[in-house]
């Protein structure tokens, strides 16, 4: 196909650069610098999409951001793909391959349109809530449906092959938008010597001056810009960023800017460079420069093919060389939009008519306009358009001066294939809402500015109202002369160029253009077209009692679609107004949240993907780990060994064996990832007692001792054993996963509760390697190694002593959790794997067996002992676990958790209490979470008395372990309860103690 | 994302190096036991939820470990002040 739209000359586009792009399968032909639209308009593709609820062919429409309708699949492969890119913002190259987004099985013959014609009628707004309520359980069927009938584009189903990073930015000065406002802040604010950052979302600096035939200082708007970008690249503390939206504005002045480095160059990006980044930015000032959008007219039919928001259609003149259609209707309802029909004109192309909605507008541009012979029909509006896949023609009548009603008849319908429409413009208020700040409605410029912010912020150019030149360029110095000062630097001269000063008649404040049919019988008046929202929708939700325009704006889904209402929601405000007979201030406005334009998952994840997602830890003896087959198991970020299968065994017949050989003769397992805090000061007595349940006066030196935490409720929430190294220095140990949080909870009481007390804590989990070897062998296997006297007598259970173990410095604690007899051997981390391989070479006459994380809990709960997090939950107090033993009534102090624990609730009768439970059939082993009952024959919903919180086989018993809770389960030993499961069967458990194995505890005392 | 001036560091930092851990000045009883239920009910559960000024206690837990004090106005979420523990805020609410 030629590219019957593209002028011979003029643009900012390079004729002799030709490319070729694919689109649905087709093959098409650009230039460099255009855009995917620019090229399709250029091509004569009219048809960009089909609409979301009623599969309406739908045409580009505007030229930026704002664009509802061009919205692609990109990507040549299918690890490439990107859903949701504007066409009217990416920017061509050579192999590009895209399609349409909506329309199946394409745009042009949409099957869905017969759907939507049916369809049509019966979707008004509110039509998925009315209609697929019922019955609830169809629900998922449904949703699968309408997403597939609505599709906005595809995630990849492969991995993005691309890299995106991040950068933290700081400056003085953040200037959103590179426009004429932008740059002249910019440039003020440089000049004085501030750290400026400038991104813009276009390809290049320029904003709207790129659209433009304007003059500036007697120079081409173009040129002007090249000085101005000239200069500030000259200054190195500027940053200039192009294709870089600034997306968010977030509290105290932190912007998020994503910029795509590479997408406008290929599908993927070239090998050693960044696809796209995200710039976190945190300025010292912010001046927003963020222009305003051109308002579409709401009038019937608005959403044909050919349609088009006025300055669009100079952007595609001036800009890109290309015409879009033959003849054009311009409606307006201020003196700017006038430009487009000059341009359109320049372009060598018929302007049918202007038609003006004021009875008699006054302007120099009016009067150029008429100048050329051009007709002007004034005091009237396009009412409706004519045609299916293309405008063929519109009928234009008379409208009152307000626009509320037509006069008289339809009188004249004019033949054309494109409507250009300007309802006058939208100041970006995006950015400035993101923080929390409501736009304010001027009646004088006929839209919202941006509130009042705590946000060091200015505004300046479109975004303030303000559209002359002359005037925005005067603002933008200004912006960059305010924040310069507020900086405390001396604020350099800038001088403003002259510039055209056009005398301007007074725009009208008109939105929705009447019909001579009622607005519910008139033909379909689109006000959100990515959205199918209409102006008749509108007035249904309202007579619905929809009336607060959030309520309004999640009724119809106005403003929900990927350009989240940058086109329609002022036109949606202005109508709801209308009908409610309130004014826009009053009907108030929808806030805009972050993101501004769509942004890749890619760019928010950055670098942190894969190993780089979330740190692991692992211990100093890992890779003997790996190499001996270890399976392991995620607690926190630790990597810990969860069990070692030998050569075709099952995890079971795996833990059975670690599980004996430990019992029988001696295993090993790695603690290292155990939490340690080393407590030192001469209080450190003092404040163990407060904060550990149990009493620590008189733990002498060499001793250790297990200890409960509670939180100030009395609930039990980490525990471990803590030794005494030195009259003022302790080594507390904590869970793995909870060492970080006992550590605030240490600093947070001594540093705002007791800061009289003179006592450190220092993590130290990472500087020592712990191993545990357990089992009747261990004291002749670590004997073999050290030099510490084992006599059973002279280092007790709950001793600890220093010495060498494998010549290396060690702390050897007699401490044990499987209730054998066991050594926990404590060396530097760096000698860890030394002597963890120096036991195995010792160990091997004795079996020595290596086990992990599993048979250590089956091996502990053999025992009864508790796993702080999964026998505890935040709700139970140490006398639910059974472990009152472990706490002190005679301290002086009232510790943590004992004014908690003396609460009414804590002390009545039937509270939740850990017991053991046996299975009736010792072959069965209850799941964990299983909920008991008295009576499973009792009818839904049961009584639940409690849940089993750990259960296992055991080998060394040769029946299935539990531990759970049951109400009142201490008194109630011998007695049944029963587990009803999600299959269907019930288990039946007898309360025991949880002491399954030596209750007297002679094993580990040998 | 809050940009927290750390009293102790004397640096603003960015809030990723901070914990929040609620409101300030809840001192714990010097006495529990002579609490009643309802008393240290209070103490334990009971916070405000004000719109507007509130001082609250944060964690520099990636940085200097410390814990200090913030007034922050929960609506706009300036920090209108850091100060350090046992320290009282210049900044309170109307009224």
């Amino acid at each position: 196909m030629s590219q019957k739209n593209r002028l011979q000359s003029g643009g900012r586009i390079d004729r002799s650069k030709a490319m070729t792009f694919s689109y649905n399968g087709r093959q098409y032909k650009g230039y460099q610098g255009d855009t995917v639209a620019s090229a399709l308009l250029a091509n004569g593709v009219d048809i960009v999409g089909r609409s979301f609820k009623y599969s309406r062919p739908r045409g580009l429409v505007t030229a930026g951001a704002d664009e509802p309708n061009g919205i692609l699949q990109m990507g040549a492969t299918e690890a490439t793909q990107v859903p949701n890119v504007r066409a009217t913002q990416q920017e061509l190259f050579d192999g590009l391959v895209c399609s349409a987004t909506n329309g199946w099985p394409n745009a042009e013959s949409d099957m869905m349109s017969i759907l939507g014609k049916v369809g049509g009628k019966m979707m008004p707004p509110g039509f998925y809530y009315k209609t697929f309520m019922y019955p609830q359980s169809m629900w998922e069927t449904y949703e699968k449906v309408i997403r597939k009938a609505a599709g906005f584009g595809r995630s990849p189903l492969e991995n993005d092959p691309d890299e995106y990073d991040s950068v933290n930015q700081h400056c003085d000065l953040m200037v959103v938008g590179a426009g004429p406002a932008g740059l002249m802040a910019a440039l003020t604010a440089a000049r004085s010597g501030a750290r400026v950052i400038i991104a813009d979302e276009q390809n290049e600096f320029g904003g709207h001056l790129l659209s433009s035939r304007e003059r500036i200082g007697g120079k081409s708007a173009a040129d002007w810009v090249a000085s101005i970008v000239e200069e500030l690249a000259s200054f190195p503390d500027v940053l200039m960023l192009p294709r870089s939206t600034v997306n968010g504005y977030h509290d105290h002045n932190f912007l998020t800017i994503h910029e795509r480095r590479t997408d406008h160059i290929a599908d993927k990006a070239p090998s050693g460079q960044v696809r796209q980044r995200m710039h976190r930015v945190r300025a010292h000032w912010v001046v927003l420069a963020t222009g305003a959008q051109e308002r579409p007219l709401v009038f019937a039919h608005n959403d044909v093919p050919g349609c088009m928001v006025a300055s669009a259609v100079s952007t595609y003149i001036n800009r890109y060389g290309v015409v879009p259609g033959k003849q054009l209707v311009l409606m307006t309802t201020n003196d700017g939009a006038y430009q487009t029909a000059l341009d359109w004109a320049d372009a060598g192309r018929e302007v049918v008519a202007v038609v003006d909605t004021r009875a008699n507008p006054q302007g120099e541009l009016i009067e150029a306009v008429r100048k050329r012979g051009i007709k002007v029909i004034t005091g009237s509006a396009v009412i409706e358009v004519s045609g299916k896949k293309r405008v063929s023609g519109v009928t234009v009548a008379g409208i009152d001066a307000k626009g509320e009603k037509v006069t008289g008849k339809a009188h004249s319908l004019l033949s054309c294939d494109t409507v250009a429409s300007s309802g006058g413009w939208s100041p970006v208020v995006h950015l400035s809402c993101h923080a929390g700040s409501r736009p304010e409605w001027r009646d004088d410029i006929i839209g919202f500015v941006p509130g009042p912010t705590v946000q060091k912020q200015l505004i300046a150019g479109g975004i303030t109202g303000t559209y002359a030149l002359d005037k925005v360029l005067a603002e933008g110095a200004k912006a960059g002369q305010e924040a310069t000062k507020r900086l405390g630097l001396t604020v350099a001269d800038v001088q403003l160029p002259n510039v055209r000063n056009l005398r301007e008649g007074k725009p009208m404040a008109l939105f929705h253009v009447p019909h001579t049919k009622p607005t519910s019988r008139a033909p379909k008046q689109f006000v959100d077209y990515q959205n199918d929202v209409t102006a008749a929708g509108i007035e249904l939700a309202t007579r619905e009692g929809f009336e607060s325009i959030e309520h309004v704006k999640r009724y119809t889904a106005m403003g929900f679609g990927t350009d989240q209402g940058k086109l329609g929601n002022i036109n949606g405000m202005a109508i709801t107004a209308k009908v409610l007979g309130k004014t826009i201030p009053e009907t108030g406005t929808t806030v805009f949240r972050p993101n501004y334009t769509p942004i890749t998952f890619g760019a928010i994840a950055g670098r942190n993907c894969d190993e780089l997602f979330d740190p692991k830890r692992f211990s100093a003896m890992h890779k003997w780990h790996v190499e001996n087959g270890a399976k392991f198991e995620d607690v926190g970020q630790w990597k810990r060994p969860w069990y070692f299968p030998k050569a075709g065994e099952t995890m079971q017949q795996s833990l059975d064996r670690e599980c004996k050989a430990t019992r029988e003769s001696v295993g090993i397992l790695d603690a290292s990832t155990l939490g340690k805090i080393d407590i030192q000061g001469k209080d450190a007595r003092e404040f163990l007692s407060r904060v550990y349940t149990n009493a620590w006066a008189k733990l002498g030196v060499g001793k250790c001792r297990y200890g409960l935490m509670c939180k100030e409720d009395g609930m039990v929430f980490d525990d471990g054993v803590t030794s005494c190294l030195g009259e003022n220095h302790f080594l507390m140990t904590t869970t793995t996963g909870g060492a970080a949080g006992v550590l605030e909870w240490l600093e947070l009481y001594h540093q705002t509760e007791w800061p009289e007390l003179e006592v450190f804590f220092t993590s130290v989990t990472d500087h020592w390697a712990t191993m545990t070897i357990s089992g009747p062998n261990s004291r002749k296997l670590l004997a073999e190694l050290t030099d510490i006297d084992l006599d059973k007598d002279g280092f007790k259970f709950m001793d600890w002593r220093a010495g060498t173990v494998a010549g290396v410095p060690a702390r050897v604690f007699r401490i044990s959790f499987t209730g054998e007899l066991s050594f926990e051997i404590n060396v530097q981390a760096n000698y860890g794997l030394h002597v963890w391989e120096k036991l195995f070479e010792h160990g091997a006459k004795y079996n020595l067996t290596p086990y992990g994380t599993e048979t250590m809990h089956i091996l502990r709960a053999e025992k009864g002992f508790i796993i702080a997090g999964q026998d505890t939950d935040g709700s139970v107090h140490p006398f639910d676990l059974g472990m009152g033993w472990c706490v002190g009534n005679n301290k002086p102090f009232s510790y943590i958790g004992k004014r908690g624990m003396a609460r009414e609730d804590c002390v009545r009768p039937n509270r939740k209490q850990l017991v053991g439970l046996k299975t009736k059939d010792p072959k069965v082993v209850l799941p964990e979470g299983a909920q008991a009952v008295a009576d499973p024959k009792q009818a839904i919903p049961m009584d639940m008395l409690g849940h089993v919180t750990s259960s296992y086989w055991s080998a060394n018993l040769g029946h299935s372990i539990a531990m759970g809770f049951v109400k009142g389960g201490l008194e109630r030993m011998g007695e049944s309860v029963y587990y009803p499961l999600a299959d269907g069967r019930v288990i039946e458990a007898e309360i025991c103690s949880p002491i399954f194995l030596d209750p007297k505890g002679e094993r580990q005392n040998v | 994302m809050l940009h927290i001036y750390c009293p102790h560091c004397r640096e603003h930092r960015e809030e990723e190096e901070f914990h929040v851990k609620g409101q300030a000045h809840i001192a714990r009883p010097l006495d529990p036991e002579s609490c009643t239920d309802k008393e240290w009910g209070e103490y334990l559960f009971f916070r405000k939820n004000p719109r507007g000024i509130h001082h609250e206690i944060w964690y520099h837990s990636t940085g200097c470990r410390k814990f200090f004090n913030v007034t922050r106005d929960t609506v706009s979420y300036e920090i209108k002040e850091v100060y350090k523990i046992g320290e009282q805020p210049q900044v309170v609410a109307k009224g």
